[in-house]
């Protein structure tokens, strides 16, 4: 049941994107019962992750990145 | 003697996500914003040689983009009649039929929220160019593309417990970046 602060920050940013296990969540809770510490870095990943979403971010695909490498090889 | 230099090399790695959201922000279409970030490099290497190094790579890339954004408008409005606003009044509608009600309202919240959300981008892609590129790639597929664990695990070949620590580092280091302004 005990796990490292480390696995338990892990745990917390795992469960930010619904991907954590019914027991991760169960260690987690655990966990965020006993530390401050933790409890204040899963209140600015939720806070970062509510950033995420308000920025409206874009990004470029990989496979456009290799393409605009090739135009400026081709330029350059 | 010149403060900064210019590395091409690295300007679409360090460089191509920051320009593509300051552009989308402005033309609203990623083709054209994709476009614009190209032309943006074409025209910094062909005046590579003008640069000082006074300003900061980055920015000096902005400010070739920004002119690139304007010729584009210039372009589409240079034709004579196309930059006027045309409104047709309608007897369909109760209110609104005086042109001052179809102004849109200087003291609304929407443009102030839409420039606070432009400058809250530019810091995250700001931040996330300073992460090492592949825990800022596996956090732009994972968190920007919404892309699934098993996805970016075939696509680049690592395991999902390398993904989860790549991004929990990644998230650490936004949030130490970030920090000041936004926390």
């Amino acid at each position: 049941m005990k796990i490292s602060r480390e696995k338990a920050k892990e745990i917390c940013t795992k469960s930010q994107y619904g991907e954590a296990t019914w027991w991760e969540i169960l260690q987690l809770k655990v966990y965020l019962f006993f530390s401050k510490e933790l409890a204040q870095f899963s209140a600015k990943n939720t806070k970062l992750t509510s950033l995420c979403e308000h920025a409206n971010l874009q990004t470029l695909s990989e496979k456009d990145k290799e393409q605009l490498k090739k135009v400026l090889e081709e330029n350059s | 003697m010149p403060v900064h230099q210019l590395h091409p090399e690295n300007w679409v790695d360090l460089y191509a996500d920051y320009l593509f959201n300051y552009a989308i922000a402005r033309v609203s279409d990623s083709e054209l914003a994709k476009d614009l970030v190209q032309d943006t490099f074409i025209a910094g290497l062909k005046s590579a040689k003008n640069y000082k190094g006074d300003a900061a790579e980055r920015t000096w890339l902005i400010a070739i983009l920004k002119r690139k954004v304007i010729d584009h408008y210039r372009k589409i409005n240079s034709k004579k009649g196309k930059a006027e606003v045309r409104i047709n009044y309608s007897s369909d509608e109760g209110e609104g039929d005086w042109l001052e009600e179809r102004v849109a309202d200087p003291y609304s919240k929407g443009g102030d929220d839409s420039i606070e959300n432009e400058e809250l981008g530019m810091a995250i892609q700001d931040c996330l160019s300073k992460l090492p590129k592949k825990q800022a790639t596996v956090f732009s597929m994972k968190t920007i593309q919404g892309m699934s664990t098993e996805d970016i695990c075939n696509e680049l070949g690592i395991n999902p417990s390398n993904l989860w620590v790549m991004i929990h580092r990644a998230r650490t280091a936004l949030m130490g970046c970030m920090n000041e302004n936004w926390f």
